[in-house]
């Protein structure tokens, strides 16, 4: 049987990175907890140990069961009845497994029952879940809620609700209405404090995921007569307490296995997690950013899946007497498959640790204050991971749409049938690009790292680490193509005019992601050697990417501009 | 009700995808070749046993195992999946053993651990496919045996029902406690590992394996009495010398032969439509009989 982190050895490769030693023991607080629990790390190599053990179980379980049953789930899909929503048998059967397993709140504290782990091994198990089941990530994933109810709950609610996702209950996130998509300032379901000072909530939701949950957060609008962000709170709904029915589920493309619920709210019960007021402005926020990472582990996982059956094809179809892989015009397609696959690996995992590392540094500080240093390290790190958060999910899951659609290329008209999973896939990874941000919002929050400079000076950092002699070319290729990014960058923003710059922003956002993603495939290529030919093609595809951005704001006449922006 | 679950397992090389280097000249298995695993229908033995630890809790299941000292990995494997210890036997006097010697030599390791209430163990093992083994301890310990058990459909007042999984269909049986129940492969798959019990398990070791270890991890094994493995031999279960290994064993081997694969079970599958031909070339995809 197959076990998908076993049998991917770029995964252990990513897992084993030099930083992780860092974050293992800023995370275990130097072992402590090996004396009050008996499953808790004793030294760094133990917790390593116990990541890859996890792995190996997460990888068995996603490369035998979840993975047989992905095609019956997506025939059968969720079903909605007596204003409940149902999942697929296939769907039944991998979530009891995933409990017996104990893969459920992995990243939250022991105390809780959790596993402890940092975001990284949690975020890997994400890729290779995906990989397995697209929708049923979404499921399991949504086990990322715990980290908001455990940055932004107080200590009575931690107690009461996370031990119960560690056993296995699963989360939703309420957050779209029918007229609050993107925009979540709009959010209308009201919430109306009673006399003995509890909430109920009244209104609906829509395109809710999993929004049959036991344990629900929901943004709703507490302050009366407020119509901006800055009147949302954000409440927790648990669903023994009832007031909330599913009134229809949506009848998707893809992800089929994963219910999204439409939900009437009549007088449930909720309480307030957190602040008033901040509901949007903070929690929401944080809860997106812990998503967003989650669909970029997605993407990935829709990359990988894409890949291998994209190659796995052309090795076996016989064209002309030969395999079509021997066909140029086919082995250049897989090449820059694995190529994009592997650059959006890398980026996740390196935004993954930044994330880890400030999380980390952020709970420390509920413990005892931080040193000024520690302070400085914390607060750079944020931005570092608030600025690849965005990147990589939204050049990951275009990535994956790539990868999807020349998997089905590949295949040719077999590929167009249903007897193939890239059929599958294809509508599966659709979503990626756009729930939890749509691409171009991942680009109205990633400029202004741009724009400030924060992924120029990420780059000159990467441009200072040695390497390997073979690797020396494609670094300076790539020094070059950073001053073709810098030179555009400094053009856009001479204008100043802001429609100019967002008009240019996804092209300028591009051209980052291609020179720090090529960048780190040079790294990974100088600690791994067969990431080499990956970081060749990559720094091929950057090259030619980065070139056609540059050309093109170089050479646009801004008369132009209204045939792009008036309809 | 609390039980006491005694389940039998084995390590067996995988002898499911085999290559060419399988066999030696000679004709036996070359188990340097193949990777030791639990043997599978064991696995689904242990998770009848754990759902009847699910369903009566405070129950122990112990797992017992026979063969070299590495075996203890069985038990480790088990107790991740739930398992709350269990006894290797072995000893170089056992060596050797067929079915005869072997289900005498697990029978008086059983009478060592008394007090059982149900014995559960694989149908047969992939390495011998005898079936043998469970059968002989029943006749051994003088209790009934249900073979071919599909799902321990409940177990109250001293009486266990089991569904059996025959050829022609499927027959419930009652037997008596205690008694041995084998199970087929068509049973329920064993669930997975869990991360904790892996994370609090993985430096159990039996004596023979701690002996191997640093000094620091040995003083973490005394320190943390639920990592140590029990490990018998022949004459901590009293076993007699003439019944054990190879003289204890009749069975001799005279020449072994090339045999070509004829139709072991029948497999019954209904409906003509999509859905049975569907499941029909998955099973035989499984089987690696086309594919």
């Amino acid at each position: 049987m197959a076990n998908f982190y076993t049998d991917n050895p770029d995964l252990r490769h990513h897992l084993t990175h030099p930083m992780m030693r860092k974050i293992v023991e800023l995370k275990e607080r130097n072992f402590t907890d090996a004396e009050k629990f008996d499953y808790a790390p004793l030294d760094f190599e133990d917790a390593m140990d116990n990541y890859e053990r996890t792995l190996e179980v997460v990888g068995e379980l996603c490369g035998g069961l979840i993975a047989d049953n992905a095609e019956a789930v997506d025939h059968q899909g969720a079903s909605c009845s007596d204003g409940r929503a149902h999942y697929a048998d296939g769907t039944v059967e991998n979530l009891k497994a995933c409990r017996q397993a104990g893969l459920m709140g992995m990243a939250m504290p022991r105390r809780f029952g959790g596993l402890n782990f940092p975001i990284t091994p949690y975020i890997m198990a994400a890729d290779i879940v995906s990989r397995a089941d697209t929708g049923f990530e979404n499921l399991w994933g949504l086990q990322d809620c715990a980290e908001t109810l455990y940055e932004f709950g107080d200590e009575d609610q931690k107690q009461r609700y996370i031990p119960r996702v560690c056993e296995g209950e699963t989360m939703s996130m309420d957050l779209t209405e029918p007229d609050a998509g993107s925009d979540l300032q709009s959010v209308m379901l009201k919430a109306s404090q009673k006399e003995d000072g509890t909430w109920v909530l009244n209104g609906v939701k829509r395109f809710i995921t999993n929004g049959d949950a036991d344990i629900h957060l929901v943004l709703a609008r507490s302050e009366e007569g407020t119509k901006d962000g800055r009147g949302l709170s954000m409440f927790i709904y648990d669903k023994r307490n009832g007031g909330v029915t599913v009134r229809r589920i949506e009848n998707k493309m893809g992800i089929k296995g994963s219910p999204t619920c439409e939900l009437v709210y009549k007088n449930a019960p909720a309480e307030l997690c957190g602040s008033r007021r901040m509901g949007l402005i903070k929690y929401v926020m944080a809860l997106m950013n812990g998503a967003r990472l989650g669909i970029a582990a997605q993407s990935v996982g829709c990359s990988e899946l894409a890949y291998r059956e994209a190659l796995a094809y052309a090795r076996d179809r016989r064209q002309f007497g030969k395999a079509i892989i021997e066909f140029p015009a086919v082995a250049e397609m897989i090449a820059v498959m694995k190529a994009k696959l592997d650059a959006s690996r890398s980026l996740l995992y390196e935004c993954a640790r930044y994330v880890d590392l400030y999380k980390i540094y952020d709970d420390i500080a509920k413990e005892r204050a931080l040193t000024p240093e520690e302070r400085k390290e914390s607060k750079h790190y944020n931005q570092l991971a608030n600025a690849l958060t965005p990147m990589a999910k939204g050049m990951g899951s275009e990535y994956a749409n790539q990868n999807a659609y020349d998997c089905i290329q590949v295949h040719g008209g077999s590929g167009f049938m249903k007897d193939y999973a890239c059929e599958r896939l294809y509508r599966d990874t659709r979503i990626t690009s756009i729930y939890e941000g749509t691409t171009q919002l991942q680009v109205v929050a990633a400029i202004r790292f741009v724009t400030t400079g924060t992924y120029k000076a990420l780059i000159d950092e990467y441009a200072k680490e040695e390497v390997r002699p073979e690797l020396q070319a494609i670094k300076d290729r790539l020094a070059v193509l950073t001053e073709m990014y810098d030179s555009a960058v400094k053009a856009v923003l001479e204008v100043n005019d802001p429609t100019y710059t967002d008009f240019m922003a996804r092209r300028m956002v591009e051209m980052a992601g291609n020179i720090i993603m090529a960048y780190l495939l040079v790294l990974d290529a100088n600690r791994t050697e067969s990431f080499t030919k990956s970081a060749q093609v990559y720094a091929n595809l950057a090259a030619a990417e980065v070139t056609r951005h540059a050309e093109f704001i170089r050479t646009f006449n801004r008369d132009d501009l209204n045939a792009y922006l008036q309809h | 009700m609390s039980l006491n679950i005694i389940v039998l397992a084995k390590q067996v090389p995988d002898t499911r995808n085999v290559g060419k280097d399988a066999m030696k000249a000679d004709g036996t298995i070359n188990r340097a070749a193949l990777p030791a695993i639990f043997n599978p229908e064991d696995l689904n033995a242990l998770e009848q046993a754990l759902r009847l630890k699910d369903a009566n809790p405070g129950s122990t299941i112990t797992v017992l195992t026979m063969g070299l000292p590495k075996s203890a990995e069985v038990i480790r494997e088990a107790i991740y999946r739930g398992a709350d210890g269990g006894i290797v036997l072995t000893d170089r006097a056992l060596g050797g053993a067929d079915t005869l010697a072997t289900s005498y030599s697990l029978a008086q390791a059983v009478k060592k651990i008394g007090n059982y209430d149900i014995i559960l163990g694989g149908r047969q093992a992939i390495d011998g496919d005898t079936a043998q083994v469970g059968p002989q301890i029943a006749e051994k310990l003088g209790i009934p045996q249900v073979t071919y058990a599909e799902e321990i459909v409940d177990l109250k007042d001293g009486k266990v029902t089991v569904k059996r999984r025959l050829e022609h269909g499927i027959e419930t049986v009652v037997a008596p406690l205690p008694c041995v129940v084998t199970v087929n492969g068509s049973a329920a798959d064993c669930r997975p590992r869990n991360a904790k019990r892996l994370m609090k398990y993985k430096y159990a070791v039996s004596p023979s394996e701690k002996a191997s270890l640093p000094e620091e991890k040995q003083a973490l094994v005394d320190g943390r009495p639920y990592l140590q493995i029990n490990e018998w031999g022949a004459d901590f279960v009293e076993a007699d010398p003439q019944q054990i290994g190879f003289p204890g064993s009749p069975t001799k081997v005279k020449t072994v032969e090339n045999v070509v694969f004829t139709a072991k079970e029948a497999r019954h599958l209904e409906g003509a439509d999509d859905a049975g031909i569907e499941d029909l070339i998955k099973e035989l995809i499984t089987n690696h009989t086309i594919g």
